[in-house]
């Protein structure tokens, strides 16, 4: 393991003109935008604004047709540099590896690469466990969670590679509400805890006024707005008013 | 079939270069031959019984009413060490291993497991695809010793029982090593190895590109399966033609 570790700051992220299409269809249409190093940026947006394909290339999984990366201003052009900044990404699904059991999922960074003996790996297991009140789960399998705790452990298991930015995708989907504000209170812990940078994506209003530093809206591949929470909320765009303040018709 | 043969090459060449990092997945490497064996070897064993009482049954009276009745051993021992203990067991393997190989690697695909590996840097290659070629190379070139002597055992019990033949238990065996050499049977060994590259390779391959649902996962399934068998038969061809004459 490299030897800044055990320091956990936050990193800053640069995206410059970054464009991406699938099959002619233009996803994302050159977005820019700048996380500051320890905040918590949400990037909200309606289904199929390509919120979730943004996050993909910042974390490497796929590759722009144009624009640019930058980490703590470093262009992110080789695996070299990827490798430098520990990034964690914690997937709407959870993504945990079914055939192993919580403990295995949350350790197995730390046990393939080998930096750390079986031990300590157990030890740093249950401790990021206990971190995310997962402390019991340590022998489940991932199909005896529930939605919340498949996340709960997702971010166990980012929270391991102690990562200066986590990238967080549609975090609070598919939860009840408690479960959904005890993960948004667990974004804010972290970020108070251990200064990661924070980024969120996610179509819930709550969750993105209730623990971002600031907010991006993108609407059809663009970045439409970019702000304090506030600063969005009054924005003056029919677009982002429709999307923030979509309500149903009951009393009208 | 064809037009994934660049990526399937590709995908064996950097299976090779990870070939150093193998000792680090010897438990992995473990635990699928051990699936690979145990979920295989009653199958095998009943298969191939039946394949060596079989060809034993269609070719033994032929050789007995011609006064050939000395050849029968040898012709079962032949037919099932070079050509079809290899084929059939590859086949088998194919359809029990290979579609499991596809279904576990593309439900983790469809599922973002890979790409959680990957955010992890840990190269599914490595992880997932190396544990299986390794064992499945081990495993069934065993499968296809344990299959010759079973399927040999199988053509002598009915040349013994059999009325048209009642050839005996030990003339049957003698009359076998006088025609199969050890290296018929290594020709045999040697070829169900190349088989399981072919498993191993095509199978992990059509699970890494699996798109879509539950059915993106059942049709990669079904082309595992199919592309495998139609390699192996090609492959079989080339090797005995070229390389095993």
């Amino acid at each position: 393991m490299s030897e800044n570790q055990n320091n956990s700051s936050g990193v800053g992220l640069v995206v410059r003109g970054l464009r991406k299409s699938f099959g002619g269809q233009d996803v994302l249409k050159g977005v820019d935008l700048e996380v500051k190093p320890g905040e918590i940026f949400v990037i909200m947006g309606p289904s199929g604004s390509g919120k979730s394909v943004l996050l993909k290339h910042l974390i490497g999984l796929e590759e722009p047709d144009a624009g640019e990366i930058f980490i703590n201003g470093e262009p992110l052009t080789t695996p070299e540099i990827a490798a430098k900044y520990r990034m964690a990404l914690v997937f709407q699904s959870g993504a945990l590896l079914n055939s192993l059991t919580v403990g295995e999922n949350v350790g197995l960074y730390l046990t393939e690469h080998r930096w750390k003996p079986a031990d300590e790996i157990k030890k740093i297991v249950e401790e990021k466990l206990t971190d995310v009140g997962l402390k019991d789960a340590v022998n489940k399998m991932p199909n005896e969670l529930s939605g919340g705790m498949k996340k709960r452990a997702a971010i166990a298991r980012a929270l391991v590679i102690e990562p200066q930015l986590i990238l967080y995708d549609e975090p609070t989907s598919e939860l009840d509400p408690v479960s959904a504000v005890v993960i948004g209170d667990e974004i804010l812990d972290l970020n108070h805890r251990i200064h990661v940078t924070s980024l969120v994506v996610s179509h819930d209003r709550d969750l993105a006024f209730g623990i971002a530093d600031r907010i991006a809206v993108i609407i059809d591949g663009e970045i439409v707005t970019v702000g304090t929470p506030d600063e969005v909320k009054n924005f003056n765009d029919p677009r982002v008013k429709g999307f923030l303040h979509a309500d149903f018709k009951r009393d009208k | 079939m064809f037009e994934n043969i660049g990526e399937i090459i590709l995908l064996f060449w950097r299976t090779l270069l990870t070939l150093p990092q193998t000792w680090r997945q010897r438990d992995k490497v473990f635990d699928q031959f051990f699936e690979i064996g145990n979920a295989s070897l009653l199958m095998v064993c009943v298969l191939s019984f039946f394949i060596g009482a079989v060809i034993a049954l269609q070719t033994g009276p032929i050789l007995v009413e011609r006064s050939l009745a000395s050849a029968v051993g040898g012709v079962v021992g032949i037919a099932i060490a070079k050509e079809l203990a290899p084929v059939m067991m590859a086949i088998l393997i194919a359809g029990r291993i290979g579609s499991a190989m596809a279904a576990e690697i593309g439900s983790m695909r469809v599922y973002q497991e890979i790409d959680a590996l990957r955010t992890m840097n840990i190269n599914p290659i490595h992880y997932l695809v190396l544990p299986r070629i390794l064992a499945i190379s081990v495993a069934l070139p065993m499968l296809v010793v344990f299959s010759v002597l079973v399927g040999w055992f199988g053509g002598a019990v009915v040349a013994d029982m059999n009325h048209r033949m009642e050839i005996p238990f030990r003339v049957f065996f003698a009359d076998l090593r006088d025609i199969v050499e050890l290296k018929d049977v290594a020709n045999g060994v040697f070829k169900s190895f190349c088989f399981a590259i072919i498993i191993g390779v095509v199978s992990c391959h059509q699970g890494l590109v699996t798109i879509g649902g539950p059915r993106g996962i059942g049709r990669s399934v079904t082309k595992a399966v199919v592309n495998s068998i139609v390699l192996i038969v090609i492959f079989d061809y080339i090797l005995t033609r070229f390389l095993l004459k």
